[in-house]
């Protein structure tokens, strides 16, 4: 499905229009119903046991006090569940990290879980159960873990991408490399060179709703569950053969979700509800408490960089390194090779070379977090690129304009561009009044860029027209943004119909076929090209119904605005049928009228932001305030803008929290010391000003309305133009991310 | 006939070649014929591949044809948040 380059200069009529989204009164007035909201007859309450040590062998579990307590149920270990040690690696890590079988690899992963009548039974049941710990050395800093001499996490992990093989094993488990040309060659022929190491700290997505399920296990075996997530039918495979069911006889259901942003695009707890439902023959109810969501769910990497770059005289970019060490929690992961491939592909560089060591920690498995590992890179790379314009003496915008990439270019990470929006992004922002206007004592201003990849995935989607005439979508990507408005904009589009005759619904994984998790920036994307087909599927049985009704060839039957038109000179006369009058008469046309789409998404065009920040600084206590911000994106097509604006002020939020505020705080126990929304500071209203976004609609030639993700890219330039603005207004380079107050004065003391 | 260039850590287990000239119609021949000629590929392969066309990148569709003179790049298998 191609773009259509008629759509250039097409005039929607439903698409790119603001409609008030289908789930927004019931999410308003409280009637949404989240992962936690749901109850079966009977439920059960499952509680879960965690280590408090950050590294340690589990010796012994004995589990009788707690399973002789008067209400207790179920009570599971790891023992409880199949032991994949000889199979697939992947799904072991999975397993283990939702039940620890033969260590403990950080505060707060599971060892036991209980299920019990009530709450209160279930937590005397947790203190009963006896657990003893062999303390093994721990490391939890990205840095000191990746030294030779770090104590050792998992004997097993030999580190891959390097050549010739290590013959012992070390917490780094994966080297990648990307890019071309002579990066030292270049190097040495650069006027000015910029060379820093910058670290940023680990932080949580900070969904506000918390991980949250309901697991029926029937005795003959089928069984349903319940679920706060980004991808209900990736849950019930990884479920499924988890357990070992069938994934036929496990159903499950997507709650609304209160934010994911890549931290519910992994099983957690769901196993483990299943695995205590089964047990105890009873439906089971498991809530995270916000300590466990810290202390056991998907914080992102904390990060450890290098970056040098060098530029000639006339501020042409001429070489660029980078070498970026990622933390991936106790399990081998790869974000660190996500990380070297973004850090340059906002630019036309003719040498480039960036190398990933994926390193584990004694800290909770990291999980994906919006654009996951650009953000950091983008810190990195942007700061030092902000430097180098200082060092070449020119404007920082102009610098990146002179270096942005374009189509044609070579990027980064290895393919060219196709057409692209880094530049747009750029001129934008140079002739955006943010630019232009005054900044007075203590404050300073700094631009960053970002990228993202975006991607497509499997997707299904049923378009059903009722005999009303009015239309029921039923999708399989999870709706974290406002997917359903954006949705039925597109089927109302495609049917020639109004918005308000579209309802758009989340199908359960029995009702509808596999459909990849949402994330990517992928469920708008690829669900649009789903429903585009389905649509046009629909669109044919309609022609093929009103011929019936006509009595005339269907080749003679087009489809306009909604209407059936019949063509030629001999069916000119007869009058329009309607969508609502084809329906009427499906009964005696052939039965229900529909249309399905079983899709591959692939194509999904890169996406790139450029953000502007101002920013005031206390030099007496190194407090800052955000005082102004503004977003530049390449949407691609923004199928609902408002969503789309949300989109880029949510993942802009998000980046400022990080970059000021938020970070996993270890102490040398290595106990997570700030498990909670009070200690773990996140931004709120009244902390940030109004964030200010424009829309720049760049087509993608691979989607029929030329539809770009957009959930993603906001998040990656961030950091760096924080960064940049707090750089400029105390006149020193930060290198360390959050730049709370502490880290501030700290630098100004330097 | 195709030219593929593969990225770093695939060319450093393809033995150090970057560029590899493969008989292939569609993603899928490429896929089988590289693992023909190079056994070595076979944990990345495993971990996921994805293959950009003149930079628009393919992740799961195995019968996307590769056209004759176009730039085709191998990388690691992403997913996103």
């Amino acid at each position: 499905m191609n773009f259509d380059p008629r759509h250039t200069t097409r005039s929607f009529s439903s698409v790119g229009t603001r409609p008030i989204r289908p789930d927004g009164i019931d999410k308003v007035t409280g009637r949404a119903r989240y992962g936690a909201d749901f109850n079966m007859p009977g439920q059960l309450v499952g509680r879960i046991l965690r280590s408090p040590h950050a590294h340690a062998v589990i010796r012994r579990i004995d589990t009788s006090k707690a399973e002789q307590l008067p209400g207790v149920k179920a009570v599971v270990t790891a023992a409880d569940l199949p032991d994949l040690t000889s199979g697939d690696a992947a799904m072991y890590d999975i397993l283990d990290n939702c039940m620890a079988r033969r260590k403990a690899l950080y505060d707060g992963h599971a060892v036991a879980a209980v299920a019990a009548i009530d709450a209160r039974t279930a937590r005397q049941a947790l203190k009963l159960i006896e657990v003893e710990y062999e303390l093994l050395p721990h490391v939890t800093d990205v840095d000191q873990a990746f030294a030779a001499d770090a104590p050792l996490i998992n004997d097993t992990i030999i580190t891959t991408g390097v050549d010739p093989k290590p013959d012992r094993a070390s917490n780094v488990s994966m080297r990648s490399q990307f890019g071309h040309g002579d990066v030292d060659a270049g190097m040495a022929k650069a006027d000015f060179v910029v060379e820093r190491t910058f670290k940023t700290e680990q932080t949580h997505q900070g969904y506000i709703e918390p991980h949250a399920c309901v697991a029926n296990v029937s005795p003959d075996g089928t069984a349903d569950l319940w679920v706060c997530t980004q991808g209900h039918f990736v849950y019930r495979q990884h479920c499924a053969q988890l357990l070992g069911m069938d994934a036929s006889k496990l159903r499950v259901t997507s709650s609304e979700i209160g934010g994911g942003f890549g931290g519910k695009t992994h099983v957690w707890a769901e196993p483990v509800a299943l695995a205590l439902s089964r047990k105890a023959g009873r439906p089971v109810k498991l809530v995270m408490t916000r300590d466990e969501v810290f202390r056991a769910t998907g914080p992102t990497s904390a990060t450890s960089i290098d970056v040098k770059i060098g530029a000639m005289k006339d501020g042409t970019i001429i070489a660029a390194d980078a070498t970026l060490r990622y933390s991936c929690g106790p399990y081998a992961g790869s974000w660190a090779e996500v990380g070297a491939m973004t850090a340059f592909a906002c630019y036309k560089l003719e040498n480039v070379r960036t190398v990933g060591y994926e390193v584990l920690v004694n800290r909770p498995k990291t999980a994906a977090y919006r654009a996951p590992s650009a953000p950091m890179a983008a810190f990195a790379v942007e700061s030092a690129i902000d430097e180098l314009a200082g060092k070449v003496g020119m404007d920082a915008v102009d610098f990146r304009i002179k270096n942005a990439a374009q189509e044609g270019t070579k990027a980064s990470y290895g393919p060219v561009y196709g057409p692209i929006g880094i530049g747009p992004t750029l001129e934008a922002v140079k002739n955006h009044p943010h630019m232009k206007a005054p900044l007075g004592k203590n404050q300073g201003r700094g631009m960053a860029c970002g990228f993202w990849f975006n991607f497509g995935g499997q997707t299904c989607t049923d378009l059903n027209i009722g005999m009303d005439g009015t239309v029921s979508l039923a999708v399989g990507t999870v709706d974290v943004g406002g997917s359903r408005a954006s949705l039925s904009l597109v089927a109302a589009e495609e049917l020639g119909i109004d918005y308000a005759q579209v309802r758009a619904v989340i199908a359960d994984t029995s009702s509808l076929g596999y459909n990849d998790m949402t994330d990517g920036s992928r469920g708008t994307f690829s669900s649009s090209m789903a429903t585009i087909s389905a649509a046009r599927n629909a669109i044919k049985v309609l022609r093929a119904r009103a011929a019936q009704m006509w009595d005339i060839p269907v080749e003679d039957v087009a489809w306009e605005k909604g209407h059936a038109v019949a063509k030629g000179e001999t069916h000119g006369n007869l009058p329009n049928l309607s969508l609502k009058e084809i329906a009427a008469a499906s009964g005696t046309t052939g039965g229900p009228i529909a249309g399905h789409s079983e899709i591959v998404a692939d194509g999904a065009g890169v996406s790139f932001a450029t953000h502007i920040c101002d920013i005031e600084v206390d030099p007496e206590t190194g407090a800052t305030r955000v005082l102004r911000y503004t977003v530049v994106q390449d949407a691609g097509k923004a199928v609902h803008p408002t969503y789309v604006e949300g989109q880029y002020q949510g993942g802009a939020a998000q980046g400022i929290g990080w970059a000021l505020n938020e970070e996993y705080i270890y102490g040398k126990d290595g106990r997570l010391q700030n498990a909670g929304f009070l200690d773990y500071r996140i931004p709120v209203c009244s902390d940030l000003p109004m964030i200010d976004t424009q829309i720049l609609e760049i087509p993608n030639p691979n989607h029929p309305y030329g539809v770009r993700g957009v959930g993603e890219t906001s998040i990656v330039p961030p950091l760096a133009a924080v960064a940049n603005a707090v750089s400029n207004a105390v006149g020193v380079r930060m290198q360390h991310i959050p730049m709370s107050p502490p880290r501030i004065l700290a630098a100004l003391e330097t | 006939m195709v030219e593929v260039t593969l990225w770093g850590a695939l060319a450093a287990a393809a033995g150090g070649t970057s560029k590899v000239e493969i008989e292939a119609r569609n993603i899928r021949e490429l896929f089988k014929r590289l693992s023909e000629r190079f056994p070595g590929l076979a944990p990345l392969m495993d971990r996921g591949i994805a293959v950009a066309i003149d930079g628009t990148i393919y992740r799961d569709t195995w019968s996307k044809e590769l056209p004759a003179g176009a730039e085709i790049y191998l990388l690691p298998r992403l997913a996103g948040g």
